[in-house]
């Protein structure tokens, strides 16, 4: 089963979530696929054994074939080739790796080579997986794809995601089984979870919510959940000792026995939901 | 003009509250909210709408389907799995690329443009306010956060400083949001998390040779990775130009949509006022 | 010789356009007629990569120089490439520019701002 965890706005507690949950499952496979941002390892501490480059295919131009045609520029939609005065020039950052220089040039002579865009990191089980964007870089896709082909299919899976709901959030969902959508309850919190909802309804996948930070006095996101029939999965109350203790790269989990029950019991209640 | 761009690296550290506040107190001033993803600084900004318009930030591929005769050379080259046997484009996945297009021996393909967001313009009482929101699971939030700036940019009639909300994370969205600024201010919370992201953001912004600042957000959740983070930024060089305290009260305050500085919480309001003039005193000092 | 001007109008008259990639237009002057040729910046509209774009269009209609506001780094290697020279315009029309231009009184761009990034763009 493949847990997806995310959040729409950021810093309502995903990676606590999401870390919690694996914690407390135990036997299962967690993927940090906020390469932008990665954190679960500075909670669940794993042993990093393995680090694979992130490779894309960018344009090498033969200059003994080219002709200085600029087919190639003309057929870029992402303007990562420029030719002047028969010169080729290409922009590596703003390529796409799509491959249609390479089919509008009429010589053959663009082939292409790998460029580094960032790392996948593994524990020896393959049990924690983590990517990680290279300074500098903007496109994550790439790096998402590449943790999603290790993920396993013998262990459960939590998978963390960065915030937000744009293309790098669609497509580490993609494939899921169900996703937690963790909130806070701030009028911040209530806006960007509509945002994560839509996203999910969008793409069709079973979703609970997972309030963090929870406080007695708001029960805006309980009163949205229960308009839009959207189960909450669990309330965390906000404590100033899970706050300090998080800053410390503690989980909530992890000096709490009754909430790692209630972690355990969360990932029953999905499975169950998911089999019904 | 000075534009100041609040980014975080990690999310939920203060940004769009320390900006929201900054409105209130900096005078002659345009504002952004470049986090294109999931805005929320326009919660606590009222304005007049001046502008609201669609915007076209991608291209699709759409199949003439009575052209087309089914060869099976577009799906060869469509890297991106997006599209299916029955030659249908999988408008999720679909990049624009238009490799497709040259690869169809029929010129049975063709890109149209697609809207990804929704851009808006307000006159709020604080000073003109540019911001989008991307459609759900679009692409091309890069795009967008540009163009919030053109927008922005447009309205400019001789204010001396744009304060800019940023997006969380390093990538596109952040690059383009610290693109062309004058400074960068990377509101951090003490944390382990919030400290290594913090680094990656401040890394970025070395990247591209912007000036960078730190604001210690909740510096007293805890004061031993408070230190850590002064000492780390005393060995680089990055001035910490401002700290806030830990205040419960500041939710209470947002959840009646307000910042902390309308909901009279003093202490806080001091230390923002501390951090503008800080960061003014720094900046001049650069020139 | 002909030099491009970034601008925000089609005339001689218009002011001239801080940006270069996403500027409104280009003014295409002969520098000793003062004759020219008013032309849309098609890569404004660029989802990315403007400024590659832009370049490239005033590379084909044979400047030899350009005078603009800023520069990002991609649209610089690329007029660099094409060996067109980049000067520093002021925030006045298109004609003082050039006009100032003759008189060798505006400075070169030699450093660039830095990168301006859509999803997959540079300027």
């Amino acid at each position: 089963m493949k847990i997806a965890v995310l959040s729409g706005k950021g810093g309502t507690g995903k990676t606590t979530v999401s870390a919690s949950l694996a914690a407390s499952i135990g036997h299962c496979q967690y993927i940090d696929c906020d390469v932008e941002e990665p954190n679960g390892a500075l909670f669940l501490n794993p042993q990093i054994t393995d680090a694979s480059p992130v490779n894309v295919l960018v344009p090498y131009v033969d200059e003994q074939r080219c002709d200085g045609c600029g087919a190639c520029a003309k057929a870029c939609r992402f303007n990562a080739i420029a030719v002047v005065k028969g010169k080729v020039l290409i922009f590596p950052e703003v390529c796409h790796h799509c491959g249609a220089c390479v089919i509008a040039c009429p010589k053959d002579a663009i082939t292409e080579v790998e460029r580094e865009i960032g790392v996948v990191e593994a524990d020896s089980e393959s049990s924690f997986l983590q990517g990680r964007l290279n300074i500098g870089e903007p496109i994550t896709i790439p790096i998402i794809h590449q943790l999603k082909r290790l993920t396993r299919d013998d262990v459960p899976v939590v998978m963390d995601c960065s915030p937000g709901a744009s293309c790098t959030v669609v497509q580490t969902i993609d494939g899921c089984d169900y996703c937690i959508l963790v909130t806070e309850p701030t009028p911040f919190g209530l806006h960007d979870l509509k945002i994560a909802v839509s996203l999910v309804r969008k793409m069709d996948i079973p979703f609970g919510v997972v309030i963090n930070k929870a406080m007695p006095e708001d029960q805006s996101i309980q009163t949205y959940c229960k308009q839009e029939s959207i189960v909450v999965l669990m309330e965390i109350p906000y404590m100033r000792e899970i706050a300090e203790s998080y800053s410390n790269g503690m989980l909530p989990v992890q000096m709490n026995e009754d909430l790692r029950n209630r972690f355990v019991q969360l990932y029953d209640s999905i499975k169950e939901g998911a089999a019904s | 003009m000075k534009q100041i761009v609040f980014i975080s690296g990690k999310g939920g550290t203060g940004k769009s509250t320390v900006v929201a506040s900054l409105s209130l107190l900096v005078q002659n001033k345009i504002m952004a909210d470049c986090d294109v993803d999931a805005p929320n600084l326009h919660l606590l900004l009222d304005g007049k709408r001046l502008c609201e318009d669609d915007y076209y930030g991608a291209e699709q591929a759409v199949v003439d389907t009575e052209a087309c005769i089914s060869c099976g050379n577009c799906i060869e080259v469509c890297r991106f799995d997006a599209i299916s046997e029955d030659i249908e484009i999988q408008t999720m996945k679909c990049e624009g690329c238009g490799a497709c297009v040259l690869a169809c021996p029929v010129d049975a393909i063709s890109m149209t443009d697609v809207k990804t967001g929704q851009t808006y313009v307000d006159d709020t009482q604080r000073g003109t306010f540019s911001h989008a929101l991307l459609d759900i699971g679009a692409e091309g939030s890069g795009r967008l956060v540009t163009e919030v700036k053109e927008n922005l940019f447009g309205f400019l009639n001789g204010e001396e400083w744009a304060i800019v909300d940023g997006s969380p994370g390093i990538g596109c969205s952040v690059i383009a949001s610290i693109t062309g600024a004058d400074a960068v201010v990377v509101v951090c919370e003490p944390t382990k998390s919030g400290q290594s992201d913090m680094e990656r953001v401040l890394s970025v912004a070395r990247h591209f040779g912007i000036p960078a600042y730190v604001c210690i957000n909740k510096y007293d959740l805890n004061l031993r990775m408070t230190a850590g983070i002064d000492h780390f930024c005393e060995k680089n060089g990055v001035p910490v130009v401002g700290k806030i305290c830990f205040e419960p009260e500041i939710v209470k305050a947002l959840q009646k949509l307000q910042t902390p500085m309308e909901a009279g919480i003093k202490n806080v309001e001091r230390e923002i006022e501390r951090l503008w003039s800080s960061l003014k005193s720094e900046l001049a000092a650069k020139r | 010789m002909k030099i491009a001007v970034s601008a925000k109008g089609n005339t001689m008259e218009s002011d001239m356009d801080q940006r270069f990639g996403r500027a409104a237009s280009f003014i295409i002057v002969d520098a000793q007629t003062m004759e020219y040729e008013a032309i849309d910046n098609t890569s404004a509209a660029s989802s990315g990569g403007a400024g590659i774009s832009a370049a490239q269009l005033v590379a084909e209609k044979d400047a030899e120089a350009v005078i603009t506001g800023n520069v990002g780094p991609n649209a610089m290697n690329v007029l660099k490439a094409a060996n067109i020279a980049i000067y520093k315009g002021a925030a006045v029309s298109v004609k003082e520019n050039v006009e100032q231009f003759n008189k060798g009184t505006l400075e070169k761009i030699q450093t660039n701002v830095p990168a301006h990034f859509g999803m997959g763009g540079k300027e």
